[in-house]
């Protein structure tokens, strides 16, 4: 299988190059996403109409965008790279540029300007947290809660989910300290710009786990971002963290009755990256590819598909309505104003240092 | 015998070479052949299977990484004394700049800094951050690089930082084991780490304990799945088998989720209890994301492996035994545990050691419907490898519970003997 | 004893049926008294029977009407176990997991008999079978034959009033059965046990037994001494599935009390015993055994019909010389002759005449 798909990519490749002997670029491109209504907004609102474009290329995709370091990493010492582009948070794309296992690039060389001519580098300002990055979507990981399930007063702070007497129930959070530990120290009383220096300390992390002590025996723990929408529907939690992009399609597509709490939704991102040392026919074809997608329509065109906000400040005017609904958009991206009064930033930096030795800690309490 | 030969010299084939080099020489050419037959698949069980396992091994001892990206420093530290509380000194920090700046061109400082963070955290982002400028150090002129490190990151002015440095840098480290079995190296060797970062231990028990729940449940209720499809018409255990095959052709994760919907609190199997009135609404059990749901949901999964083997071993047995057990005496109950209960127990010991084996290894439906109390050191295993990417410990996680199962296997060939176990 | 059904027997059998679906019987109208010590042998085809009678008595099946005692008592009702009857099976059973010694001892074990009486009992058993020296083995390590001694101990060793055989032989080769044959037959006369023997070889029930019934189509076609259901087949059935039998067919011309005249088909006239013919006119077969055919001019007996024959194939088998001929249109005819000196050796062409004496031709029902 594989052998014969080498065979047909070298014969076109030969194709190609005697025609064209100026651009030797591949045919066949392996992007890696995570599957689901997010990849489907991906092919929607980019790869489809670049197919249009270039026919002869063809695109396999990998989900497997949850493992991308570690596979990645693995592909690089077996010194077999088949993947041509990788969809990575930005936490894993720092690591594998760290690790020269992604390819530095040149923002405002490799990537699309602006339509008012604003450059690539100002136009995702902040967002290029990596040399190796190029940022998609801003989506946020925050709360959704069971309008029928909390009364008259819906929560409006995230320290609700901390409190058991106002609304009783179940509640999901991931299975991981990351947000977690945040919103823990948040709601004993840190401020918000002292969170990380108190999760430093020993005394911190105790503090965290003793405020998740108190709904410990209510909380279903989740792995996998479509289970908290599902627990919702079934009424099995009163309220849960997970992806906005999730809780919108379970609100606004399959009219459960959810609603969104935004405060202190904890902002990341997400977006591509280039693996190292690819062939040249290959890298030229994803660095085509690469410009295409990311420039300032395309990101607004995704946003018609999802929910989450586009990386650059020039596609934000353009967000319109949703593809099939027809709904305006805007309001429930994690960026616009409305939602992001209070949001937290976490701290790729620190939680890179401390996130194995948090891990053990977090483990160990869950188990006891 | 005697008369063949008449001198007492050896015996002689008939081209008057020796007989026993000839026999020799037969044999090896058959054994040669025979080597030949299964060379490809002695080839596919190195590659798949041996290779591996020896991979594994070895990374979870494996600790070149440091004494190779940081050799200059690695050689300078042997001399510094970790307890005398104070700092290395220039020729230590100017051997660091060194191998930063070349870690640093080949991409290899985070790797190192990652490396040591599983040990001390906050190494990871000394490195991280020296690396960058580390790429334009004047190693000629500048310094002193005491200061210029300093400066850089004050995390080299940790002492705990050398010290681990230095702790950590013989190619072959028991850190990973250690740390496996919730141990560390302390100032006076190994230590136990604090209780409260202490998961593997009971989370290895616990998945040794559950999954022998597991085997045990499954033999229970394939028993009489197994003695059913050996005794029914053929017509009827045909369709039996078909049932007990379905599973394997439904994805494991659609067969996990099914049981999601069946056992949560909102679930069908609450529902129809809330609804014959056998439980109170307010008072739903909670038989998911516990124990109990691994339980129950792996039992499902894994039944399949305990019937077939029970089923092919039962199939041999004629039933002619309990009727002659019966025609000596025996009522229904001393016939099939004196005689037929004892003939199935290969059966049961192959179904077991399959399901005991498979049980440890499986990760995706504790973690589904495991909640905290009851998922397996697989998860943690799957986790190292995948998330936090660290091999060493996935290793030697891996290589505690083949060990577990080797000395398991061992108990079982000295209580029941190896020899009784037959999948057919 | 040929009086079937009587009330003093051991073993009764009391106008059983036997049916698995409700359609058809496999046992027919079942009629048979075993008497206490008496070797009784069940033969017949495979189908005819005699196997679910075996496992009525034994209780695996139950009777669809009728009765079945054991020592007067009706045991329709009592299960296998509490039966008290031992049984050999035909590929023995033994217990493949337990040693000789523990396979003696299960039977005694659920009767909880204690250790040394046990003991005592296993070792007499396993003697009377010449197995003494084989208790600490298994039965895989034992040979066909050791394993239908032990197969016999233990069917015995709990000391039973009745024993049931289900074709014991059958897996064993030709001279190891003969002897085994030999052995169970003493062993039971020697402890005046009640038999009932199931084969398909009518040698073995030759050789074996009092008494053998012969089944067919469920019912019992005749039960008789050996000897008697030799040379007396009461009906064709009999006489063709015992022995080596000679059938010529014809009509009956004439009865004179115990003799009879029948005309063969191709128009030859020969003397017969009358058995189930009752009239002049009546279809019959006649059946003559091979070793009472005689063609020697001497011996032939004054005043009987004698009929042409034509040799086709002569076979030297060492003791006796067997002969196949044509008679009256019959080529399968066969003709047994002892190797004495004075035999005339016939050749394949010859013709010659034969006769045999009339009570030796009996005229069965066709």
């Amino acid at each position: 299988m594989k052998l014969v798909k080498t065979l047909l990519a070298s014969s076109a490749l030969t194709v190609t190059a005697s025609a064209v002997s100026a651009q030797d670029m591949a045919n066949e491109m392996t992007l890696v996403s995570w599957g689901g209504a997010y990849q489907a907004s991906q092919v929607k609102a980019y790869v489809e109409p670049y197919l249009e474009m270039h026919p002869e290329v063809s695109v396999t995709w990998d989900e497997s965008s949850a493992e991308a370091v570690a596979k990645l990493r693995a592909m690089n010492e077996a010194g077999n790279v088949t993947w041509d582009l990788v969809d990575a948070v930005a936490s894993d794309s720092m690591r594998l540029c760290d690790e020269g296992l992604a390819e530095e690039l040149n923002h405002d060389e490799d990537l699309a300007a602006a339509p008012d001519g604003t450059s690539a580098s100002e136009d995702f300002g902040d967002l290029l947290v990596s040399d190796c990055f190029v940022p998609q979507i801003v989506y946020s990981t925050t709360f959704g809660y069971r309008t029928d399930m909390v009364g008259d007063t819906p929560p409006s702070s995230v320290c609700d989910v901390f409190d058991l007497e106002k609304y009783p129930g179940k509640r999901a959070l991931q299975k991981r300290p990351i947000d977690n530990m945040e919103w823990a120290l948040y709601c004993d009383g840190v401020a918000k710009d002292e969170i990380y220096d108190v999760l430093g300390t020993d005394e911190g992390v105790a503090r965290g786990l003793a405020k998740l002590d108190t709904i410990k025996d209510q909380v279903v723990w989740w792995t996998a971002g479509a289970e908290t929408p599902q627990l919702l529907a079934d009424g099995e939690v009163v309220m849960g963290s997970t992806f906005n992009g999730r809780l919108f399609s379970a609100i606004a597509e399959q009219n459960q009755p959810i609603g969104m709490l935004w405060d202190m939704q904890s902002f990341d991102l997400d977006g591509w990256v280039v693996p190292a040392g690819l062939p040249e026919d290959r890298k030229a074809r994803v660095m085509d590819f690469l410009k295409f997608a990311t420039d300032t329509q395309r990101l607004a065109d995704q946003a018609a598909y999802i929910s989450y906000g586009p990386a650059r400040k020039s596609s934000a005017p353009l967000v319109g309505k949703h593809a099939e609904l027809g709904i305006d958009m805007a309001p429930h991206m994690p960026t616009d104003p409305a939602n992001s009064g209070n949001v937290h930033v976490y701290d790729y930096e620190w939680w890179a240092d401390n996130r194995d030795d948090l891990n053990a800690k977090f483990e160990a309490w869950l188990a006891k | 015998m005697s008369d063949m030969t008449d001198t007492s010299g050896p015996v002689l084939a008939a081209d008057g070479t020796p007989l026993k080099r000839s026999l020799a020489k037969a044999l090896r050419r058959q054994k040669l052949r025979a080597l030949m037959l299964i060379a490809p698949l002695l080839l596919f069980i190195l590659v798949s299977f041996i290779l591996p396992i020896g991979d594994m091994l070895y990374r979870s001892v494996e600790n070149k990484i440091v004494v190779n990206t940081l050799p200059r420093s690695v050689e300078a530290l042997s001399g510094w004394d970790a307890d005398s509380g104070e700092l290395p000194d220039e020729a230590v920090f100017a051997a660091m700049a060194a191998d930063l700046q070349e870690a640093y061109e080949a991409r290899a400082h985070t790797r190192v800094g990652s490396r040591l963070n599983y040990e001390y955290p906050g190494i990871s982002s000394v490195f991280r951050k020296s690396g960058r400028s580390a790429g334009r150090f004047d190693l000629e002129s500048g310094g002193p690089w005491k200061e210029v490190l300093i400066d850089l990151d004050d995390g080299w002015a940790d002492p705990g930082v050398w010290r681990t440095i230095q702790t950590y840098s013989p190619p072959v480290t028991s850190g990973y084991f250690l740390n496996a079995v919730d141990m560390r190296v302390g100032s006076d060797g190994a230590e136990m780490r604090p209780e409260a970062e202490r998961i593997y231990m009971n989370l290895l028990v616990r998945t040794l304990w559950m999954s022998l729940l597991i085997t045990f449940s499954c033999i229970v209720l394939a028993y009489p799945v197994a003695w059913l499809l050996a005794n029914l018409p053929t017509r009827q255990a045909n369709l039996l088998m078909i049932l007990v095959l379905l599973p394997f052709w439904t994805s494991l994760l659609v067969r996990t989720s099914a049981w999601k919907i069946l056992l949560q609190q909102q679930g069908v199997i609450n529902d129809i209890l809330v609804w014959i009135g056998l439980v109170d609404d307010n008072a739903r059990l909670i038989i998911i994301n516990n124990q109990f749901g691994t339980i129950v949901a792996m039992t499902h999964i894994l039944l399949p492996f305990m019937i077939l083997p029970m089923y092919s071993v039962m199939q041999t047995i004629p039933p002619s035994y309990l009727r002659a057990a019966k025609s000596l005496g025996a009522t229904d109950w001393t016939a099939f545990w004196r005689v037929y209960f004892p003939q199935t127990i290969p059966g049961i010991g192959a179904g077991s050691i399959l399901v005991f084996i498979l049980a440890i290894g499986y990760y995706i439906t504790p973690a589904l419907v495991g909640g905290t109390k009851g998922t397996f050191i697989s998860n943690q295993i799957a986790f190292h490898i995948s998330t936090s990417l660290n091999w060493g410990l996935a290793s030697a996680l891996g290589a505690i519970l083949l060990a577990v199962v080797l000395v398991l296997y061992w108990a079982y060939d000295k209580i029941v003997g190896i020899d009784n176990v037959k999948l057919g | 004893m040929a009086d079937a059904a009587s009330n003093d027997g051991f073993v009764v059998f009391d106008r059983v049926q036997k049916s698995y679906d409700g359609e058809t019987l496999v046992v027919k109208d079942l009629n048979l008294s075993v008497a206490k010590g008496e070797f009784l042998t069940m033969l017949g085809p495979s189908g005819s029977g005699k196997t679910t009678c075996l496992m009525m008595l034994a209780g695996f099946e139950t009777a669809t009407h009728g009765d079945i005692r054991l020592g007067g008592q009706p045991i329709n009702n009592i299960p296998p176990h509490k039966r008290g009857i031992g049984m050999v099976f035909q590929n023995y059973a033994l217990f493949p997991h337990m040693t000789i010694a523990e396979n003696l001892s299960f039977p005694l074990e659920v009767r909880k008999i204690g250790k040394s009486d046990r003991e005592a009992k296993i070792k007499r058993a396993l003697d009377m079978v010449e197995m003494g020296d084989f208790g600490g083995r298994r039965p895989a390590q034992l040979s066909g034959g050791q394993q239908q001694r032990v197969a016999l101990a233990r069917a015995l060793v709990f000391e039973p009033e009745l024993v049931l055989m289900d074709e014991p032989l059958g897996a064993l080769d030709k001279q190891l059965r003969e002897k085994m044959q030999f052995e169970i037959t003493h062993l039971a006369h020697e402890l005046g046990i009640t038999t009932v023997y199931v084969t398909h070889d009518q040698t073995e029930a030759l050789t074996m037994s009092d008494n053998v019934a012969v089944f067919d189509d469920g019912r019992i076609q005749q039960l008789a001494p050996p000897d008697q259901l030799y040379e007396r087949p009461e009906n064709s059935f009999v006489a063709q599935f015992i022995g080596e039998n000679n059938t010529l067919e014809g009509v009956v011309t004439e009865i004179n009390g115990d003799k009879c005249i029948v005309k063969l088909d191709d128009g030859e006239i020969i003397d017969a015993t009358p058995i189930n013919v009752n009239k002049v006119g009546d279809r019959t077969i006649v059946s003559i055994r091979p070793e009472r055919v005689e063609y020697n001019k001497e011996r032939l007996q004054e005043g009987v019909h004698t009929l042409k024959a034509e040799v086709l194939e002569f076979i030297y088998m060492g003791d006796i010389f067997r002969t196949r001929l044509r008679v009256a249109g019959n080529d399968e005819f066969i003709i047994k002759t002892r190797n004495a000196p004075d035999v005339e050796r016939l050749t394949p062409g010859q013709q010659i005449e034969i006769g045999w004496l009339p009570s030796d031709c009996r005229a069965l029902d066709a």
